[in-house]
C-alpha cells in the first residue's frame, strides 16, 4: 500500500537516524513522510528528502491553516538561507517532533518561547504579549480586548511571570511559568 | 521602574547568563560565530559538557545541529573507558527497545482514531470528555476480569464439575434453620414471554438465580484435586482488590501531568499564563472550530478580567452590605439544605413502599410491578435532573464570583447524585433490619422478607444501572433530536429562544461518575455487573459522538477548571471514597443472610478475616492482631501527626526562602541595570 511505498523510498539508515534524532515514532516518521510528498508537485516526489517546500503550500495542510500561529512556526522551524521560510522534509520532521507526544516538555516550552517571540529580541515585552493576546481572540477588529483590558492583561501576566521584574519574561521565567501550567502539555501538540 | 530600552542591548547581550540561554536556545546561524568568540574559556568545556549530558534530540536545535551533537557524542564515546562505553550503547539500547514497544502497544489504544478526530473539531476540552470515557470502559473491563477469575469462574468449575473439582459445603450448627429458607421465585412452566422481560429488567426471576447475583455463590469452598480454594476469603480479597486497583489507578491518573504550585497560593486554573500561553489548542484541524475556539478565549479573558474587577468591588464591600450578604446566603443555604432533606425524605418513603408493594404477591405478574420496582430508579433520575436546575437558579442570589458561582454549584450537583444512593441504601437497610415484632431475633436481619437480602441490594443496584442507561440512550433521542428538528425547521420565536442544545461537559460528567459509583458499590453484590458497565459505557462513547457531532456547538462558556481532566479524576474520586462507606457498612456490620452466599457460616461478612487469621502461625498472628489493637493505633496515629507537623513546617520554610529570593532576584536585576548604565555614561 501507500505505507510501503514511501517506506522504500527513505532508506533503512535515514529512517533510523531521524528516529534516534526526533522523539517521532518510525510509523510517523513515515507518516510525515507521505503528507510531505503530498504538498509536492508529481515530478518532485522522488527526491522529497532534499526538496525545500515554500511556505504558502505548508500553510494549507489542515494541521496549520487554521493555526494563528502558522506563520511564526514557518519562520522558527525554516532553515532555509533565503530565509523565504520554506521547510525542507527534515525541518517538517523537527517541527513535528517538538509538537508530539512523548517530546519533553522542555523542548517545548523552548520552542513556544521563540514562537511567541514575535520580533525575535530573546525576551517578550509588551509588544510580543499584545501581538500574542490579539492572535489568540481573532484576527477581525470586533474580536480585540479594548486598550484599557489589555493594558490590565498585561500587567496580570508580567505580575504572574516576571520574576526579575525587568518588565519582560526570559526563557528561563517562561520555562518556569509554563512548568506550572496544567494546560501546556495537551494542548501544544500536532499529531498527524 | 527603569525602562528596558535605557541600557544599550550590546552591553545585555554579552553578559554570561544571556550567552547560557542563547546557547540553550541553539541561536540561528549568524550569530554562532559571535557565541564562540565571547564564550571564552567557558566555551568549549561547557558546551561538551552540555552535549554528554542529553541526547541530540532533547536539544533545540535543527536537525544538522542535532547530527554534529550526536557525532561529537559518539567521537567522545570511543574516547571513554569500556564499561562507560558499554554502559552507554546498552542504554540506548534499551531506550531503542521501549520506544519500539511503546509505538507498537500505540496501535492497541482503544479509538484512537475517533478520539484524535474529536480533538481536531473541537478542541482538547471535549476530548478530554472521551478519554475520560474511554478510562472508564478499560476500568470496568479490569474488574470485571477481577472478579470474574476469582470469584465466577471457580464456582462455574465446580459447578460444572470440570477439572476433577467439588464443592465443598460446610455446615455450621449454631444457625437456627429457619434462617436457611430460602426459595427464590425462578419461573416454572409455561410463562408468557413478557415476564421473561421483565425478569431481565428488574433482576427477578429466572436471572436471579443466575452467576449475575450473589445468591449463586453459595459455597464454602472449592477442592480442585488437591487444592483447597478459600471461597469465601477469596470473594472478600476480590472485593478489596477492586476498590484498591480503582482507587490507584485514578489517583495515579490525576497526578500524572498535574504539577501544583504548592509555594504560591495561586489557583493554577485561574492564572491568566495559562490561559494566554497555553490557550491555544495546536491540534485544531477545521477553521469553524477554530473560530469558535476565538471566541471563547475572548470571552473567557474578558470575564476573569471583569471578575477581577468585581474582587475588587467586592473587597471594598462595607460592614453592612457585607452583614446583608451573608444573611442571605446563610438563608439561601437553608433552603437548599431544606429542598435536599425533601429529596431524601422522598427517596426514603419511595423505596420503603417500592420493597413493600413488589413483595406482595398478588401483583407478583402485572405490569404495574415493574413500576412500582422502578419507582426508586425514575425518582433518584427526577432529582438528578431537577436539583441543578434549582441550585443554578438560586446561586444567582448569593452573589459570588462567576468562577466560584460554577464551582460551588457543581460541587453541590456531585453531592445531590451521590447522596441519592446513599439514601437508597441507607432505606433499604432499615427495611432489612426492620424488626417490627421480634423477626430478627433468629438471623439478625428480617429474614421472612429478605432471605437473601444481598441479592436484593444487588438487584435494586442493577435495576438503577439499567434505569440510567435507557435514560442517556433516551434523552437524545426523544428530547434533543426532535428540539433540534424544532429549531432548524421552525422559526417561531419561543423555539428560537429556547435555542439548540449544548454539549455541557459537566453534566456529562457527572452522569457518568453516578453511574460508576453504582457499578463500585454493586459489584459485592452482583459480581457480574462490571460487564454491563463496561458494555454501556462502550455504547455511550458513540451516543456522544453521535450527539456532539450533531450539536455542533460546545457550550459557549468553557470553564477552564471544569473541564479539565483533573477534575474529572477528583469527582469520581469522591465517588469512590463515597461509595467505601456502604460497602463498609454491608460487609463489617449487617449480619451475612445465611441461606445464601458464601459468608453464610460467618456473622457478618468481615468475620473471614479474622477467622483465616486465627489459622496463622502463633507469631504471624500475634503481630497482626498487634496491629488491629488500640494501642498501636495510637502510637501510629501519633506518629503520623508528628511527621505532617514537621512537613508543614518544612513547606513553611521553603515559602520563605522563594519570597526572600524573590526579592533578591528584583533587586539583583535593578542593579544589574544601574551598572549598565553608569557604565554607558562612563564610557561617553
Amino acid at each position: 500500500g501507500a505505507m510501503g511505498g514511501s517506506a522504500s523510498l527513505i532508506p533503512r539508515d535515514l529512517l533510523g537516524e531521524y528516529q534516534e534524532l526526533t522523539f517521532l515514532s518510525k510509523q510517523e516518521i513515515l507518516l510525515a513522510y507521505k503528507r510531505f510528498s503530498e504538498l509536492l508537485p508529481k515530478e518532485e516526489r522522488e527526491n522529497a528528502c532534499s526538496v525545500r517546500v515554500p511556505k504558502s503550500q505548508i500553510l494549507t495542510l489542515p494541521e496549520l491553516r487554521a493555526n494563528p500561529f502558522q506563520h511564526r512556526i514557518c519562520h522558527v522551524f525554516s532553515t532555509s538561507e533565503t530565509r523565504d521560510d520554506s521547510m525542507s522534509f527534515e525541518d517538517f520532521l523537527d517541527m513535528l517532533s517538538v509538537f508530539s507526544d512523548s517530546a519533553t516538555s522542555d523542548i517545548k516550552s523552548h520552542y513556544a518561547f521563540r514562537i511567541f517571540d514575535f520580533d525575535e529580541d530573546g525576551t517578550l515585552d509588551r509588544k510580543d504579549l499584545e501581538q500574542l493576546v490579539n492572535c489568540l481572540t481573532g484576527q477581525g477588529e470586533e474580536s480585540r480586548l479594548s486598550s484599557a483590558e489589555m493594558e490590565q492583561l498585561i500587567k496580570n501576566i508580567l505580575e504572574e511571570s516576571d520574576i526579575d521584574k525587568d518588565g519582560t519574561i526570559n526563557l528561563s521565567e517562561f520555562q518556569h511559568v509554563v512548568s506550572r501550567s496544567p494546560d501546556f502539555a495537551s494542548s501544544f501538540k500536532i499529531v498527524l | 521602574e527603569e525602562p528596558h530600552g535605557a541600557a544599550p542591548v550590546g552591553f545585555l547581550q554579552e553578559l554570561p547568563s544571556c550567552q547560557s540561554a542563547r546557547r540553550r536556545r541553539g541561536g540561528t546561524q549568524e550569530r554562532r560565530p559571535a557565541l564562540l568568540s565571547t564564550a571564552g574559556s567557558r566555551g568549549a568545556g561547557t558546551l561538551l559538557q552540555d552535549a554528554d549530558d542529553c541526547p541530540a534530540r532533547e536539544h533545540p536545535v535543527c536537525m544538522a545541529e542535532k547530527r554534529r551533537i550526536r557525532d561529537s557524542q559518539q567521537a567522545d564515546t570511543e574516547r571513554l573507558s569500556r564499561w562507560k562505553k558499554w554502559r552507554r550503547t546498552s542504554s540506548k539500547a534499551l531506550k531503542k527497545a521501549l520506544s519500539e514497544v511503546k509505538s507498537l502497544s500505540a496501535y492497541l489504544v482503544l479509538w484512537r482514531h475517533d478520539i484524535h478526530n474529536i480533538e481536531g473539531k473541537f478542541g482538547t476540552g471535549i476530548q478530554s470528555y472521551f478519554s475520560f470515557l474511554r478510562f472508564m470502559v478499560l476500568l470496568n473491563f479490569v474488574i470485571f476480569i477481577l472478579m470474574f477469575s476469582f470469584v465466577t469462574l471457580p464456582t462455574v468449575i465446580s459447578k460444572y464439575k470440570i477439572f476433577n473439582s467439588t464443592i465443598v459445603y460446610i455446615s455450621s450448627k449454631n444457625i437456627e434453620d429457619i434462617c436457611t429458607i430460602y426459595e427464590p421465585s425462578g419461573n416454572k412452566g409455561l410463562v408468557y414471554f413478557y415476564i421473561y422481560l421483565k425478569d431481565l429488567l428488574s433482576g427477578t426471576g429466572f436471572l436471579e438465580m443466575t452467576s449475575l447475583f450473589y445468591g449463586y455463590y453459595s459455597i464454602d469452598a472449592v477442592s480442585i484435586s488437591i487444592m483447597n480454594y478459600n471461597f469465601p476469603l477469596a470473594y472478600l480479597l476480590a472485593t478489596f482488590a477492586y476498590l484498591a486497583l480503582s482507587f490507584l489507578w485514578t489517583l495515579k491518573r490525576s497526578v500524572e501531568g498535574f504539577k501544583h504550585n504548592l509555594v504560591h497560593d495561586a489557583d493554577p486554573f485561574q492564572s491568566y499564563c495559562n490561559k494566554v500561553f497555553a490557550g491555544w489548542d495546536f491540534c485544531i484541524t477545521d477553521p469553524s472550530a477554530a473560530w469558535l475556539k476565538h471566541c471563547s478565549l475572548l470571552y473567557e479573558l474578558q470575564t476573569d478580567l471583569q471578575e477581577e474587577k468585581l474582587k475588587q468591588r467586592i473587597a471594598e464591600r462595607r460592614m453592612k452590605e457585607k452583614l446583608r450578604i451573608y444573611s442571605l446566603r446563610i438563608f439561601i443555604n437553608i433552603i437548599v439544605i431544606a429542598i435536599l432533606s425533601g429529596c431524601f425524605y422522598t427517596i426514603y418513603r419511595v423505596t420503603v413502599f417500592s420493597q413493600e408493594n413488589s413483595n406482595d404477591i398478588d401483583n407478583a405478574n402485572s405490569q404495574i410491578n415493574l413500576l412500582v420496582q422502578y419507582l426508586p430508579s425514575m425518582v433518584i433520575t427526577l432529582a438528578n435532573f431537577v436539583g441543578p436546575l434549582i441550585f443554578s437558579f438560586l446561586i444567582r442570589f448569593e452573589d459570588y464570583t462567576p468562577a466560584f458561582e460554577i464551582k460551588l454549584t457543581l460541587l453541590r450537583c456531585v453531592f445531590v447524585r451521590l447522596a441519592n444512593i446513599g439514601v437508597l441504601l441507607f432505606s433499604l437497610w432499615s427495611q432489612i433490619s426492620h424488626c417490627g415484632s421480634d423477626k430478627c431475633k433468629p438471623c439478625g436481619y428480617n429474614y421472612k422478607l429478605y432471605p437473601c437480602w444481598e441479592s436484593d441490594v444487588g438487584q435494586e443496584m442493577y435495576k438503577l444501572m439499567i434505569f440510567d442507561f435507557i435514560v442517556i440512550l433516551a434523552v437524545p433521542l426523544f428530547v434533543d433530536f426532535p428540539r433540534k428538528l424544532l429549531v432548524t425547521h421552525c422559526s417561531c420565536k419561543l423555539v428560537q429562544w429556547f435555542g439548540y442544545k449544548e454539549f455541557e461537559i459537566s453534566d456529562n460528567v457527572l452522569e457518568i461518575i453516578y453511574g460508576q459509583t453504582i457499578c463500585w458499590i454493586g459489584t459485592f453484590f452482583s459480581p457480574l455487573l462490571p460487564a454491563i458497565a463496561t458494555i454501556k459505557y462502550f455504547i455511550i462513547f458513540y451516543v456522544k459522538k453521535i450527539v456532539l457531532i450533531q450539536t455542533r456547538k460546545p457550550a459557549a462558556r468553557p470553564i477552564r477548571a471544569s473541564s479539565s481532566k483533573f477534575f474529572f479524576l477528583v469527582v469520581l474520586l469522591i465517588g469512590l471514597l463515597l461509595a467505601f462507606i456502604p460497602l463498609g457498612v454491608s460487609i463489617a456490620s449487617i449480619p451475612s443472610s445465611k441461606a445464601c452466599g458464601p459468608f453464610r457460616n460467618f456473622n457478618t461478612s468481615w468475620e473471614v478475616i479474622p477467622n483465616t487469621v486465627l489459622e496463622f502461625p502463633t507469631g504471624l498472628q500475634q503481630v497482626l492482631f498487634g496491629m488491629a489493637s488500640e494501642a498501636f493505633a495510637v502510637t501510629f496515629f501519633l506518629i503520623l501527626c508528628i511527621i505532617m507537623f514537621y512537613i508543614i513546617a518544612l513547606a513553611q520554610a521553603h515559602k520563605r526562602v522563594v519570597e526572600e529570593l524573590r526579592e533578591q532576584l528584583v533587586l539583583e536585576s535593578r542593579d544589574k541595570m544601574f551598572l549598565i548604565r553608569k557604565i554607558t555614561e562612563a564610557q561617553r
